[in-house]
């Protein structure tokens, strides 16, 4: 008896607007201008933030610092599909998810300059303190959504993480609970191509990420990552799934990232000038603001107005940033238990006479 | 009131708890239906339901790394690794999220779950059934780790555990899981996690342990005393936060210290509660201090396990070295 294939699968591809910025009419379901003004302004805040940030780290102002440039399509495409109460658990290069979440930019600078508060998120905005090491973080959002289910809330959980993630353990395991589970999740990953400096062909032998999503038992999609309409109608239909139950989704956006890995790394030890170039000129924000201007929504006028703005908000987070005050040395030791504990208490009350002793406010 | 043994209580204490809270869940591998590998969770899935018994996908660092998102939203996990022995892969949740998560948020979220695992050797299990790698635990701040020695204490701890606000690893000695019964009350009761327990006084030396090792201890403390030694057992409980008070004041009285774990020595907790009494009562010892622990070998397969494990035994000719000081 001959082989018969008991499963058949596919992939499905979504483009919107091509390079051109030229919209495919089966599949653009028209926006209102304000909308996608919006979509502009959210980039356009990321690209300025990022590019602050990268002068601020070589002026010594700044840490290392992972750059977004290239990935504001993916990334204000995917965190506006959200709703308010939904929760976001990123990776670490997802600052403009965190910026149209609303956390204040102030915060994002402090955490990359090595300033834990940094992190002390405001909770009302259900998006978790940044995760450093890669993919731990997706059996974290697996179980906020496990327990949001036998809640009854009807909530999504959105995880980002990136290509390199999908090579860990920790990918498959948060994985096969989602899909053990029927949870609540949509999982973004941002296919950027490298994993500092170890391409996609080195991450996987398989043609997609997307299709790993079948292998657990739920559906896998792969977008246009620098197509912000392929991006928001992909998340917009996966989060809807799971929100009335459908279970997981996964979504590989397929992106490049134009900057090094961090500030501390240099990518032309790795990768060919000439892929960096084709890959600029598919710029995201560029993509769509073609298309605004041949829908007669984008003059050079407003392109300067929203730049300009975006650069005003930006330098006043600088200013926030930087005046903020030093944190009291006994501020490492106040977290770690809910309590201090009596050894901790001790380590802390001999430090902080060390430093009385000293007088000299140094360590 | 009932004589019951360690896993009899342990399932009390649980079961009493989800009763309490219905934000207690627990997950694990095996728990639902078979009542896990011990028969520790036995009958609960029928009490509380699937939804509440959860049996997961064979996955230990999914099982923790889900209880860590799970006790982030609200809930508080009670997690089950099968082994001790399969909990390393897991060990990057533990430390790098489980830990941390509040520390890295500046106190916004919490972690507060419990893993529970049995431990150690002498039960004839296969090759990774039989660790006990609790300092790998208690070196990493953020964590609670608790260890019973008996019945009565497992069912007050874990309580203690469950409404800790902390991640709590709790660890059931597996070799002693049927073998000692004591009174435990119906009552809800917890026992405060960070105390020690003086379980006999004595004049001459400190025996400290934990877990299955406190009862080779208190044998020793036994067989002591006819050869005219009164011996002073300490039950540690918590081995992180430490108790270091009840060790040091034993100490200061005793002037002789032993210290039994089954763990291999080097970087033992035994080494840690050498330093503690050797910075802060080495005016009051008579002899130095002596460790009784397994060796820093990999724990042998169960032909070999009793070789390995301490006993009264080596307790004793530990008791006599100190005594002739």
């Amino acid at each position: 008896m001959p082989k018969e294939p008991i499963e058949k699968f596919s992939v499905p591809w979504l483009q919107i607007l091509n390079e051109e910025g030229r919209p495919d009419p089966a599949l653009y379901q028209p926006l209102e201008p304000k909308e996608i003004q919006f979509l502009y302004e959210a980039m356009t805040l990321s690209r300025v933030f990022d590019e602050k940030a990268l002068i601020l780290q070589r002026e010594g102002r700044l840490g290392t610092y992972a750059p977004v440039r290239g990935q504001e399509a993916t990334q204000i495409g995917s965190a506006l599909a959200f709703g308010p109460t939904d929760w976001i658990f990123p990776a670490f290069r997802e600052m403009g998810v965190a910026i149209v979440r609303g956390i204040p930019m102030r915060m994002l600078f402090q955490y990359w300059s090595g300033d834990e508060r940094g992190n002390d998120l405001p909770t009302n905005r259900h998006y978790f303190p940044i995760a450093i090491p890669v993919a731990t973080h997706i059996p974290h959002a697996v179980g906020a959504a496990w327990a949001a289910k036998y809640r009854k809330d009807p909530i999504v959980v959105g995880i980002y993480f990136g290509d390199g993630a999908t090579s860990k353990g920790d990918f498959h395991e948060g994985m096969n609970m989602a899909g053990v589970f029927h949870l609540p999740v949509v999982l973004i990953c941002q296919n950027n191509q490298w994993a500092i400096s170890v391409p996609i062909r080195r991450q996987t032998a398989a043609q997609t990420l997307a299709q790993k999503a079948l292998a657990y038992g739920f559906e896998g999609i792969r977008v246009d990552g620098n197509d912000i309409l392929a991006v928001y109608r992909a998340a917009k239909d996966a989060i809807e799934k799971a929100r009335s139950g459908g279970g997981p989704t996964l979504i590989e956006c397929l992106t490049y990232r134009i900057g090094d890995h961090t500030t501390a790394d240099d990518a032309s030890r790795y990768r060919k000038e000439e892929t960096l170039r084709a890959w600029i000129a598919k710029d995201p924000i560029e993509r769509l603001r073609k298309f605004m201007e041949a829908q007669k929504f984008w003059t050079p006028e407003y392109g300067e107005r929203v730049r300009a703005e975006a650069e005003r908000r930006v330098e006043e987070s600088v200013k926030e940033y930087e005046s903020q005050p030093a944190p009291d040395p006994s501020d490492i030791f106040r977290y770690t238990y809910y309590d201090l504990t009596p050894p901790l208490r001790e380590q802390m009350d001999g430090f902080l006479n060390y430093l009385k002793d000293r007088g000299d406010g140094k360590v | 009131m009932a004589r019951l043994n360690i896993v009899q209580s342990v399932n009390m204490a649980l079961r009493q708890e989800m009763s309490r809270n219905p934000d207690v869940v627990l997950l694990g591998e095996d728990i639902g239906r078979d009542g896990g590998v011990f028969r520790v969770t036995e009958g609960l899935i029928d009490a509380f339901g699937e939804d509440r018994v959860v049996d997961t996908p064979l996955s230990e660092s999914g099982i923790v790394g889900m209880s860590i998102g799970m006790a982030a939203y609200g809930l508080i996990p009670v997690a089950e690794i099968q082994f001790m022995g399969f909990l390393y892969g897991a060990m990057e949740q533990l430390i790098s999220h489980a830990s941390r998560i509040r520390t890295r948020s500046r106190g916004r979220y919490h972690c507060p779950m419990v893993l529970r695992m049995p431990y150690g050797t002498g039960i004839h299990a296969p090759e990774h059934h039989s660790e006990s790698t609790e300092a790998m635990l208690v070196h990493t701040p953020g964590l609670k780790v608790v260890v019973p020695s008996g019945p009565h204490d497992a069912k007050g701890l874990l309580i203690a555990a469950i409404r800790d606000p902390d991640p709590v690893v709790f660890l059931e000695p597996a070799k002693i899981y049927r073998a000692i019964k004591e009174e435990v009350p119906d009552e809800n009761y917890a026992i405060p996690l960070g105390s020690a327990q003086c379980v006999r006084t004595g004049e001459d030396v400190t025996l400290i342990g934990w877990g299955a090792m406190l009862h080779p201890a208190i044998e020793a403390a036994d067989r002591a005393l006819a050869e005219g030694v009164s011996a002073e057992v300490i039950d540690l409980r918590t081995l992180s936060p430490m108790d270091s008070e009840s060790i040091l004041a034993s100490v200061r009285k005793t002037g002789r210290i032993v210290v039994v774990h089954e763990a291999p020595r080097t970087a033992g907790l035994g080494g840690e509660i050498a330093a503690l009494v050797a910075e802060r009562a080495l005016e009051f010892l008579k002899a130095p201090v002596r460790r009784v622990t397994g060796f820093d070998v990999p724990v042998p397969l169960p032909k070999m396990e009793l070789d390995y494990l301490p006993n009264s035994d080596r307790i004793m000719h530990a008791i006599r070295q100190v005594m002739e000081s």
